[in-house]
């Protein structure tokens, strides 16, 4: 018919394209074996460039061939005058430029760019930095190229408010890029250094008071505006976490001074325990502990076999050194890698003593969110909880609802952070374990918080639904302990650290193992009614707590094991009343 | 082929070259049917074109001669042709669809002595082409018949050469081209032009006339659009370029605002609180999925969508956004229609840019002729300023046979489609017309200044009181190579109430600087003045035939009415009749199949192709080689789109062959 198409049919086509495929293939191999040929014979020239240039333009990520390559413009950089050197690597850098076009992601062409512009004589960083924009252009998450943007960018100089405005305006252009918010968090510390603590006013109290140390603060001014892009992005789409996991980050950037928090001695067993406030390791950080003037020769050990870094350190004084009640001790712990130290004295007619932080120091456990004056955050918590009232299921508001709470008063909004934990379980059961970890930290930290207002020495935290123990470091000096009717399953390694404990309580929960219940030199009584303790082995530990008299293990599957009473009394003989 | 005489027999003869006509001719063209396509304008695509400044003068002059001279018709010439049992149905020869055309200029008249005194600098993009004359669609001494492939041809390839330094977006793709972020190097707010405030006079207009592309018809393209859609479907969008629209702009209060539609745009508004970022955020996403949650609108099924816009606590210029610049729907528009319309706004959102839209480099006016090149490229054959005087109808069938043109030649037709405005009244059954308002303004600057001068942006204007009809307002710069640099085309669109004149010369008054007396200057510099200046108005009316359906005229069975131009803002209409028509004539054939790549085709010697279908082997194996040559230079920017109408490339195997050495 008239003016029709006639159109090959599929079966030629593919023919075709398949004998091109062939064909493409077929010299791709003859080059290929051509050039590991010449790289074995040791030749270096023009062609071997010509030749790998055929192959990486085609496929760049041969790691061998940009190898090979680097040998040779090694070799013909001896080889040339400095400008042709110039001209030799600038047309690499072209030439990578295409190769980028093929695979933008390419490991393989961007460390060879990075390696061209340390070998060029004069590198053009605008150039480069026109290129990594383009690139980011393109893909605002190609990391290839935000990794060597940093680097183009330390040697271009390009100022700290330059980069924060490139990312603002890649975050501008889609603000679901996370590369851009972190690149942020590196920047701002850096755009107005703090001055040296050493230069300003020291009007503060002692650095000690303090346990925070604001290494990386933001000036005020400047937070302002990160708080409210933050805003704008997390209203505009409250279910994009990059926005949040910023603005976490924006909320909270303290770390806890490294210090020695608790220095406890007792005439008893001779011991000291020291607690740190953050896990180290003992033997590699220079502990040196003084006993009335005298350096002592002491074995570190922490409280249980399995941590190699651990909050709390033991050693016991040479026997004898202090078990006379009539005599006074001073003893000074110092951590010489830190330059600091921390003193006790045992006075006469003690058993005991301890030295620590002030007890109720309320940043005790607000490291997460905890740098900023309360009336900013105030001010974040009623902009969270506007976006609630709008977006009642919305996890990544809750969470961040219940962790600027903490930061402002945990105690005051115990009660609305535990509602906040049973929504976000319900709109996310996925992580429910994890919110109930969680909200376990935060009981556990809140019942601390009470027990230091109180200044006693017992922990009570029955009935509320914990899962996990955490912070037991900080129960080093608790002698009565109650965890009835929770859900836990284990009484973990860190339990050893609880150096003063005498009653444990925990009937009524999951607990399966007791690997914790470990050199526990006070303990004499524990109550674990209702539990999951199967067999005899589970509870090999406890012969290490030398004072365990009264062990109550009725309603456990291991009442069942045969010959139960007599294997238990042999295990444990030093067990008065057991209850089984 | 002047002197030369038409074949005598053909499948299709299609007469108007608008959008409807053209894609029902490359429909046609493609699956084989041998197709005449004519218009009696000496240009493409009828009230769908676009000028150059001298052009649309031109227009302007014909039009007014028009109104003086009523052609007599002499019926002497085709009497002869007509045989036993044939009837003569006349066509008209006028075309009164447009009306109450009014210009006035307000640039200087005076001779530009500055010109001199301020060279010309950096300012002016070079051009090598400025002196050589464009033979751009619409040019006015177009041939008088020719094949429409080399018409068309050459217009592409004139356009082609032009294109590569622009930064587009080729449609087929779906990202956007990162380069046209970049703020061009012009516009740069870094350096500003050295230049003392030049005036831009009368003289440089015409002078640069050609820089201007002006279209009759104002409408975006919806980026998921049936025109978009047909455009990708049938390749046909290898032979256009296009450019995002890259902002909603709406007038509140008598003030030019951004609307915030995207999600980029919400997050970044400075005029919108967090709560009402959330709340439209919120509302927008309900709407792209509306039909899934009926429990939210159920109540408000028989009530008009802006109560329900309030019921949703939406703030007040919320409502006004979503109302007037997302749904872009009236006051009276019922719940679930206002849903649809946002629905559709959203899914277009995003696809090539930030915004639904997109629009064709050098105007609107390309989009039929692209498709008359489609139907050309098929064998397709067009003759301009070239009509039917009379159609032949078979007294037995009530069918037409054949059409006497103006030469007086009989030609044989299975089908005639054509044209609404070639209808005589006495075949309508009413000719009580709506109408459109239209007017055209070249301004001096944006009327919403931004960091680029290089912006697209489409204002929407909601009615002031509750009868008066939205004004749309398409606001194009000169990167859109439709205005000269310096300039900005302004479009704007209405249906009409009274005439265009009437209807949409407040709106220019409150959004514009006009001289009270024409040909004045705006007073003061544009410093002072809060208001871009006019420099050139045209308004005028054009007939809107949308709503007329086949049962409007008493003609033959297989004559094939399009309506012109609707007052719509996308061409859905216009593709939508051009696919029924198509499907009427042709009821088992695809709508535009996509066009073969050019590698498939086989070609033996002495195929029907021999009569200039445009696939001779020279003109194959020259694209081939220049396609060739480009996958060699590496200095190609591949982000950027390689000439339009090149095969489509192959994606690159990761072993290219090194056999070039």
């Amino acid at each position: 018919m008239h003016g029709r198409v006639k159109l090959k049919s599929t079966a030629q086509q593919e023919e075709e394209k398949r004998k091109e495929r062939e064909k493409k293939l077929k010299a791709f191999v003859s080059t290929r074996d051509a050039v590991l040929k010449k790289r074995s014979a040791g030749e270096q020239d023009e062609e071997a460039l010509h030749l790998t240039q055929l192959l990486l333009s085609s496929n760049p990520d041969i790691a061998t061939l940009w190898n090979y390559r680097r040998e040779v413009l090694l070799h013909l950089e001896t080889l040339r005058e400095k400008d042709e050197v110039q001209k030799l690597y600038e047309c690499e850098l072209h030439f990578i430029e295409v190769c980028l076009k093929v695979n933008p992601k390419s490991y393989g062409c961007w460390h060879h760019r990075t390696w061209v512009n340390t070998r060029l004589p004069r590198p053009d960083w605008t150039r480069e930095l026109g290129l990594c924009d383009r690139c980011l252009g393109l893909d605002e998450r190609n990391f290839h190229c935000w990794d060597y943007r940093r680097t183009v960018v330390k040697e271009s100089g390009v100022s700290v408010e330059q980069d924060l405005e490139f990312t603002e305006r890649l975050i501008g252009s889609n603000f679901s890029n996370y590369s851009s918010w972190h690149y942020r968090s590196t920047l701002l510390p850096r755009l107005r250094p703090p001055p040296p603590p050493d230069s300003a006013p020291d009007t503060s109290p002692a650095p000690s008071a303090s346990p925070q140390v604001h290494s990386h603060r933001v000036c005020e001014e400047q937070l302002l505006k990160e708080y409210e892009l933050a805003h704008n992005a997390f209203f505009t789409d409250p279910n994009d976490q990059s926005a949040w996991f910023y603005y976490r980050w924006l909320l909270g950037r303290a770390e806890r001074e490294e210090m020695i928090s608790c220095v406890y001695i007792s005439r008893e067993g001779e011991r000291v325990s020291v607690a740190f406030s953050k896990p180290v390791h003992a033997l590699a950080v220079g502990l040196m502990l003084v006993l009335d003037g005298q350096p002592q020769r002491v074995e570190w050990r922490c409280a249980h076999p399995r941590f190699r870094h651990s909050p709390v350190w033991l050693c016991d004084l040479p026997p004898g050194s202090i078990s006379d009640m009539s005599n006074e001790h001073n003893l000074t712990v110092h951590w010489t890698e830190k330059h600091t130290h921390r003193d006790c004295a045992l006075y006469t007619g003690c058993a005991e003593s301890w030295c620590r932080d002030s007890a109720t120091d309320q940043e005790l456990f607000r490291s997460e969110l905890s740098v900023e004056k309360s009336s900013v955050l105030q001010a974040e918590l009623e902009s969270c909880n506007q976006l609630l009232e709008l977006e009642p299921q919305n996890k990544w508001c809750l969470l961040t609802i219940i962790l600027l709470m903490r930061a402002l008063d945990p105690l005051g909004h115990e009660k609305e952070t535990l509602a906040h934990f049973q929504s976000l379980k319900e709109v996310d059961p996925m992580r429910s374990s994890y919110y109930s970890d969680l909200c376990s930290k935060f009981l556990i930290e809140n019942t601390i918080l009470k027990m230091e207002y109180a200044e006693v020495r017992v922990f009570s935290l029955s009935n509320k639904n914990l899962t996990t123990l955490c912070h037991l470091d900080q129960l080093l000096l608790v002698t009565h302990i109650n965890l009835s009717s929770n859900q836990l399953v284990r009484l973990p390694p860190q339990f050893a650290m609880l150096q003063c404990l005498e009653v444990l309580e925990a009937d009524d929960n999951a607990i399966e193992s007791l690997e914790g219940l470990y050199h526990l030199p006070k303990l004499e009584e524990v109550s674990l009614k209702n539990n999951h303790i199967c067999k005899l082995s589970d509870l090999e530990s406890l012969a290490s707590c030398i004072k365990l008299a009264r062990l109550d293990l009725r309603g456990n599957p291991v009442h069942k094991t045969a010959n139960i009473e007599s294997e238990i009394s042999q295990l444990l003989p030093l067990v008065t009343a057991l209850s089984l | 082929m002047a002197a030369e005489d038409l074949p005598s027999q053909f499948d299709v003869v299609i007469l108007g070259t608008g959008l409807t006509e053209s894609v029902i001719a490359a429909a046609c063209s493609r699956v084989g049917q041998s197709v005449l396509h004519l218009d009696r304008r000496n240009y493409y695509a009828g009230n769908w074109a676009s000028f150059t400044f001298n052009g649309l003068l031109s227009w302007i002059e014909e039009y007014k001669n028009q109104q003086e001279v009523q052609i007599a018709e002499s019926e002497q010439v085709w009497r002869s042709l007509i045989d036993e049992g044939e009837d003569v149905m006349p066509l008209t020869s006028v075309d009164s669809t447009i009306s109450n055309l009014e210009v006035f200029s307000y640039a200087s008249e005076e001779e530009e002595k500055d010109e001199t005194k301020t060279p010309l600098t950096s300012c002016q993009p070079v051009n090598a082409e400025t002196e050589s004359e464009e033979t751009k669609g619409g040019s006015t001494e177009g041939q008088d018949t020719c094949t429409g492939d080399d018409a068309t041809e050459s217009n592409g390839k004139t356009q082609n050469e032009e294109h590569q330094e622009q930064h587009t977006s080729e449609i087929a793709e779906p990202s956007q081209s990162q380069d046209e972020k970049e703020p061009q190097p012009i516009s740069s707010p870094a350096d500003p032009p050295v230049e003392v405030e030049k005036k831009i006079t009368y003289q440089k207009l015409l002078k640069e006339g050609r820089r201007f592309n002006i279209d009759l018809v104002s409408k975006l393209m919806y980026s998921r659009g049936a025109l978009v859609d047909l455009l990708i479907k049938s390749n046909v969008s290898r032979y256009a370029e296009f450019k995002n629209i890259s902002r909603i702009l709406t007038c509140r209060n008598g003030k030019v605002e951004q609307v915030p539609c995207s999600r980029a745009d919400v997050f970044a508004s400075k005029q919108l609180t967090v709560v009402e970022k959330r709340m439209l955020m919120k509302f927008l996403t309900f709407c792209l999925d509306f039909e899934q949650h009926p429990e939210e609108y159920q109540d408000y099924s028989e009530k008009p969508f802006s109560e329900f816009l309030k019921s949703k606590k939406l703030t007040e210029n919320l409502q006004d956004f979503i109302l007037h610049s997302i749904a872009m729907v009236t006051q009276q528009t019922l719940t679930e229609e206002g849903l649809k319309a946002t629905q559709h706004f959203l899914r277009c959102l995003g696809r090539y840019g930030n915004t639904p839209f997109l629009f064709p480099l050098y105007g609107l006016g390309e989009i039929p002729q692209c498709f008359c090149r489609m139907c050309a490229v098929f064998g397709g054959i067009y003759c301009l300023r070239h009509s039917v005087q009379c159609l032949v109808v078979d007294k037995g069938s009530n069918k037409v046979k054949a059409v006497i043109d103006t030469r007086g030649q009989k030609i044989g037709c299975s089908h005639f489609v054509v044209e609404d405005s070639y209808i005589r009244d006495e075949q309508r059954q009413s000719t009580a017309y709506r109408q459109i308002s239209r007017a055209v303004l070249i301004t001096d600057r944006s009327v919403l200044p931004s960091e680029s001068d290089q912006q697209i942006s489409l204002v929407t204007i909601p009615p002031v009181g509750s009868s008066a009809p939205a004004v749309r307002m398409v606001e194009l710069c000169s990167s859109s190579m439709t205005c000269m640099p310096g300039t900005y085309l302004v479009h704007l669109t209405c249906s009409s109430s009274g005439t265009a004149q009437e209807d949409l010369a407040p709106v220019v008054s409150q959004l514009f600087d006009v001289p009270a007396i024409p040909g004045e200057e705006p007073s003061g510099g544009s410093e002072e003045r809060s208001k871009p200046a006019v420099l050139w108005v045209m308004y005028f009316n054009m007939r809107d035939t949308s709503a007329q359906d086949s049962s409007g005229y008493s003609l033959p069975s297989n004559v094939h009415v399009c309506t012109g131009p609707d007052s719509g803002l996308g061409s859905n209409y216009s593709i939508k009749l051009a696919e029924s028509v198509f499907h009427h004539l042709l009821p088992d054939e695809d709508f535009c199949p996509p066009a073969p790549n050019p590698e498939d085709i086989i070609y033996d010697g002495d195929g029907p192709q021999a009569e200039g279908s445009g696939f001779d082997e020279s003109n194959n194996t020259e694209e081939d080689k220049s396609q060739a040559e480009e996958e060699k230079s590496p200095s190609t920017e591949s982000s950027e789109p390689a000439e339009m109408d090149s095969v489509t490339q192959e994606t690159p195997l990761d072993t290219s062959p090194p056999s070039e050495e």
